[in-house]
């Protein structure tokens, strides 16, 4: 009795749903285990068979985190370079963005993509002292703005190239229409090209979100000032010789610094789903 | 029109920067010493932050302003700031993270910048940890000596002779009492090797291992010999051969052996002294636990390396002596006491260690202070190329070496011979 394409379907279905139940597991499993761990009071730490579910659920790790170091602040000032250099970048990148993906045939073009995809490829250690001494010539050690700078300038190539992706996604066809229907350039740009190109800004504006959230070597190097450390600075605190921690505490401050990554998600993965084009052109 | 944009850019530098803090004030006669502390146990952050504190209520010109600095990272951060001549004025480290800044000319030299009270306080062999090139470029204060913490309900059933710092085990009693310990599952030893090098070289001393050797000329050179095979051999034959060390630690650190102590799965763990701080926090309730010394050498040798904790002050420093006091005061042998206590390792200062808070049997306090008069420099913090040595020729042939994946002579061909092309290349 041979299947039909139905029930063929249907197994195929079922495998894919179950692959990604298992990727999904698999990525969550670092973060569950976290939640876990920031809850487990010292000695269940150290148990030989940890469970999932605390024993003797404790806040303790919060508040000694909490007493101990400067969460808080830390936090938003984590908040403050992330949303800036978002802001910045996407404001910069999304014009450039779109000139590249209607020139994507040019020399120029190419040759801008082929340096933004080398450019990921700089350890941070190679331009760290140069940059420093830059950065110092012009005053910015030990501030905010300077921090800024460095992480829109570390973002752009990425951001660039991933906007100018969703750029090339958006038909000619509709700007043409609107032309043709009597919409001038800056018109057909805004009402026609920048819906469209939402949901690529709202993704790129996330990446640059979180590569400026979790950055901790440029902020190790260029903050200074107990006031300005950002969050993950101030994670390395719980961190001794030989890589000894308290695991406790840091376990209740990286959970607390996963968190605005989390709520940003939720707050605007609509934005970032596909489909708004759907029955945009009409053939 | 390209330095046009670039004066642009450094006026727009200077707006956005708006007040970024000038690195050191000093106004109406008042100066600002920035402190970098890279404590991070809550007690000693505390101790740390207590001691700036008297300071600044004591000396109102001359403020010291405390900078929580991490482990984690701090050489990258302190090369960039020195490069950058952003550096703070006082510098904590430790003596095996300093030779390429002393070396670099980016550390002053205290020799004519302490007092003779600090001098004479701390021992020789101490200051040797810290002398690179003739002078001196940190106060060592903190040290942490390599000790056996071990289940004392699982010694108790194996009958085993309890080592003391009068009396410690030899290399070949430790043999025979893991042996003893090795019985319904449990391993007499975890060895934590995931960081195999200075565990090795450290505990080397004891049998008169050296391994870098020092000519004449001053060039250093590797030799691999008998005494500096003898603790390696050990561990080797523990873990591949008698099967008396858990294998599955080959690739741990010390902590992550803990709960596979706490389980009796394990009788010893050669751990820092520092880690007594995680067994008090971390040890099931009524679990019974004691420090030993490490296995002696030949003639009740107890001699093992240390990297002790340092304060330095930055080279570019204009304000190097009030510095010089700062360290002083915050070294004073009360003040060590705290801050050996807080971060559970034993001071380095002779009278800080005949503090009785530091006498106490409780938490193994005495055997370890016991065995202070033994720890001597590291042998490799003042040999320049050390670190890649380490990382690229050391690091991957101790482990496969204790993995049983090559033998002793290739061992000693790969720290010798691999070994001395990377040193030579720093001694041209």
């Amino acid at each position: 009795m041979r299947r039909g394409p139905t029930a063929r379907r249907r197994a195929a279905r079922t495998g894919q749903y179950l692959a990604l139940l298992g990727y999904l597991v698999f990525l969550a499993f670092p973060l569950l285990w976290l939640v876990s761990t920031a809850f487990k009071p010292p000695r269940e730490l150290a148990s030989l068979h940890p469970g999932w579910i605390p024993d003797h659920p404790t806040l303790d790790n919060f508040r000694q985190a909490f007493e101990e170091q400067p969460l808080l602040r830390s936090a938003g000032n984590s908040l403050i370079a992330s949303l800036a250099a978002a802001v910045i970048t996407v404001v910069i990148a999304t014009p450039m963005a779109y000139v590249m993906a209607r020139h994507h045939r040019s020399a120029l073009s190419r040759a801008a993509t082929g340096w933004i995809v080398v450019s990921q490829a700089f350890p941070f250690v190679l331009v760290i002292i140069p940059l420093f001494l830059v950065l110092k010539e012009v005053r910015l050690i030990d501030s905010r703005s300077g921090l800024i700078m460095v992480y829109v300038v570390w973002s752009l190539p990425f951001a660039l190239w991933m906007l100018a992706g969703y750029a090339r996604a958006v038909p000619r066809e509709l700007e043409e229409a609107a032309a043709v229907d009597g919409a001038g350039r800056l018109r057909v740009l805004i009402s026609v090209t920048m819906p469209l190109l939402t949901p690529g800004i709202v993704a790129t504006a996330l990446f640059a979100f979180i590569t400026a959230w979790n950055e901790f070597f440029f902020a190790l190097v260029l903050l200074k000032s107990p006031r300005k450390q950002t969050m993950p600075i101030i994670l390395t605190h719980f961190i001794g010789t030989e890589g000894v921690a308290d695991l406790g505490p840091l376990a209740a401050a990286s959970l607390l610094a996963t968190l605005p990554s989390l709520v940003l998600f939720a707050l605007i993965q609509r934005r970032i789903t596909s489909g708004t084009l759907a029955g945009a052109v009409k053939h | 029109m390209r330095r046009r944009t670039l004066l642009a850019a450094s006026a727009t530098g200077a707006l956005l920067s708006g007040c970024a803090p000038e690195r050191r004030r000093a106004t109406g006669g008042r100066i600002t010493l920035r402190f970098q502390s890279l404590a991070w146990q809550r007690e000693s952050v505390a101790a740390n932050k207590q001691l700036v504190g008297e300071w600044n209520a004591a000396h109102p010109d001359i403020r010291v302003e405390y900078v929580q600095g991490s482990w984690d990272g701090v050489h990258d951060q302190l090369l960039t700031s020195f490069e950058g001549g952003e550096a703070p004025d006082i510098i904590h480290d430790a003596t095996d993270d300093l030779a390429d800044f002393a070396y670099g000319g980016y550390l002053a030299d205290l020799t004519d910048l302490l007092p003779r009270r600090l001098k004479d306080d701390i021992p020789p062999r101490t200051w040797q940890t810290a002398t690179f090139g003739g002078g001196v470029h940190g106060v060592p204060f903190l040290q942490e000596p390599r000790v056996l913490i071990a289940n004392r309900a699982l010694l108790e059933r194996a009958r085993v002779r309890i080592p003391t710092a009068e009396r410690p085990w030899s290399w070949a009693e430790f043999e025979d009492a893991a042996e003893d310990l090795t019985r319904d599952g449990a391993y007499g030893v975890a060895w934590p090797l995931k960081e195999p090098v200075s565990a090795t070289l450290n505990l080397s001393l004891s049998t008169g291992g050296k391994v870098f050797h020092r000519g004449t000329d001053g060039k250093v050179t590797v030799r691999f010999g008998a005494a500096d095979q003898r603790v390696p051999r050990v561990i080797h034959d523990q873990l591949g051969g008698d099967r008396t060390a858990a294998r599955t630690t080959l690739g741990m650190g010390g902590s992550d052996t803990l709960p596979g102590f706490f389980g009796g799965k394990y009788a010893m763990v050669p751990l820092g002294f520092s880690y007594r701080q995680q067994i008090v926090q971390q040890a099931p309730k009524g679990f019974a636990w004691t420090v030993l010394p490490s296995p002696a050498g030949p003639g009740v040798d107890q001699r093992q390396g240390v990297s002790p904790q340092t304060l330095s002050i930055a080279a570019d420093s204009p304000y190097q002596r009030e510095a010089a006091r700062f360290i002083d005061f915050f070294l004073r042998p009360p003040h060590m006491v705290r801050l050996a206590r807080g971060d559970w390792m034993l001071p380095t200062g002779r009278t800080a260690l005949r503090d009785p808070a530091l006498r106490t049997r409780r938490h193994g306090w005495a055997t370890g202070t016991a065995l202070a008069g033994q720890l001597r420099p590291a042998p490799a913090q003042t040999v320049r190329g050390y670190p890649e040595w380490k990382d690229k020729v050391a690091t991957p042939a101790l482990q496969e070496y204790y993995s049983g994946a090559i033998g002793m002579g290739e061992l000693r061909e790969r720290l010798v011979d691999d070994g001395n092309l990377v040193l030579a290349r720093y001694q041209r």
